[in-house]
């Protein structure tokens, strides 16, 4: 069990790693497809309605499968610069993981923007606000405020959800945990600290959102 | 298209069985999800801090441990646990569960998480005058839980009991890991053996978005009877 530790440690690492870097992709994803939802062309209102109902409705599994799997089968993918990337499990992951929380994001995200009363927008316009400024400086702190909630559940998700990569051959956490029980055969031991690794990190996420709550705790 | 010829020479018929065996373990795993809510809910309510921990542990680590964790610890763990439980009762011999129901029981668990949040949340917003009245009005047990508080609380519970579904649905997908032939398992084998994985992963990822739309309707149905007023 203390064995593993230092393993399970560094695994933990390339967890950190896909996780930031798929959040980061994903909200900005997500921040693009919730401009569009908002857009009042129906065409495009749908297409991004579409996005998120097909990343929202299949499982990760899938999408991972189809990206790592799929995509190298295309031929004229092979030849493009984008092989670069495609051929690595690690990209693949991280694709995935950026396109399925850019989903839930984006739904967040339309959520929070509607829920702004038209009060303060009009109000913004008739003391001869540019728009840049209103979108900035009124809009966006208003749905980080409305926001932080949900997004800090799909951060929890979105941690949970890193530990598919394993099945891509990534040596994740739950990859190095699964490689340490299946040749030790200590399956609660080792369940145990990954599982105490997972919480530890669930735990420091619960509470840095709940302080950015607080810092974004203001009257609407 | 040829693919998917039912048969011998498309994959039409075992990835039709496959998906009824997604919709099986989904099933299976809800409803071992509420044995497990309905033994914790009445934990995480109740006023002695001793039980309150037992049950705020269970939410917390299953919802904050990756469900993949979770099913390789039964995978791997299950049959060592029963076989333990088993040499007790004097019986040393070798013990193989059935992927079926490791993979429920594991997908059951982490949906039984979801599900005691949920009924402990409907639980709690129903009006506290509701329970003293059926209390006053000297209602025995059966009829206070079953006529009056449960109605309630059902209808409070089941818009979210559909988004655990969703999950417990998507979730299924995960068991695949442990051999179970559901969508994600059949998909694997026929990719690999036609060397066609964008096809038939894009395949399944219809299925299951056939089985979340399909779902979603009956379930709004349900909402909608069960909104009624009272």
């Amino acid at each position: 069990m203390i064995n593993s530790f230092p393993k399970l440690l560094n695994a933990t690492l390339i967890t950190l790693k896909l996780l930031s870097a798929s959040l980061i992709l994903g909200l900005f994803i997500g921040l693009g497809f919730a401009i569009l939802r908002m857009n009042n062309n129906k065409l495009i209102n749908k297409f991004a309605y579409g996005y998120s109902y097909i990343f929202r409705g299949t499982p990760l599994l899938v999408q991972i499968f189809i990206i790592y799997f799929g995509l190298g089968q295309i031929e004229y993918l092979r030849t493009t610069f984008l092989w670069v990337v495609l051929k690595e499990p690690y990209w693949c992951a991280i694709i995935a993981f950026s396109l399925n929380t850019g989903a839930y994001t984006s739904e967040i995200l339309r959520s929070a923007f509607q829920t702004i009363k038209p009060g303060y927008l009009e109000a913004g316009r008739s003391l001869g606000i540019p728009s840049k400024i209103i979108f900035t400086k009124i809009q966006i702190p208003i749905a980080i405020k409305q926001s932080l909630p949900a997004y800090g559940n799909e951060i929890i998700l979105m941690l949970k959800g890193t530990s598919l990569a394993s099945t891509v051959t990534l040596m994740d956490l739950t990859g190095v945990a699964k490689y340490i029980i299946s040749t030790t055969f200590k399956p609660v031991e080792v369940f145990i600290v990954a599982g105490g690794i997972y919480l530890f990190m669930t735990f420091i996420i619960h509470n840095v959102i709940k302080y950015l709550e607080k810092k974004y705790g203001f009257q609407t | 298209m040829e693919l998917l010829y039912f048969g011998d020479k498309g994959w039409g018929d075992e990835l039709f069985f496959a998906t009824l065996m997604t919709i099986a373990v989904s099933i299976t795993a809800m409803i071992i999800g509420f044995l497990f809510a309905a033994l914790f809910t009445p934990l995480k309510l109740s006023n002695n801090k001793f039980l309150n921990s037992i049950g705020n542990a269970y939410t917390t680590v299953i919802r904050g441990v990756p469900e993949l964790l979770v099913i390789y610890l039964f995978f791997f763990g299950g049959s060592g646990a029963i076989m333990f439980v088993a040499s007790i009762f004097g019986y040393n011999d070798y013990i193989e569960i059935n992927a079926f129901l490791t993979g429920s029981f594991s997908i059951g668990i982490i949906s039984g998480a979801y599900s005691t949040e949920v009924f402990r949340g409907a639980l709690q917003s129903i009006d506290k005058g509701q329970f003293e009245a059926a209390k006053v009005l000297g209602f025995n047990k059966y009829i206070y839980f079953f006529k009056i508080i449960l109605p309630q609380m059902l209808r409070l519970a089941i818009p979210n009991l559909s988004n655990v579904w969703q999950i417990t649905l998507k979730d299924t997908s995960l068991i695949s890991v442990t051999g179970l032939v559901e969508i994600m398992r059949q998909s694997y084998i026929a990719a690999g053996s036609t060397r066609d994985p964008l096809f038939f992963y894009s395949f399944a990822a219809v299925l299951y978005l056939m089985l979340t739309f399909l779902s979603m309707q009956l379930l709004n149905r349900l909402e909608t009877k069960y909104s009624k007023g009272y």
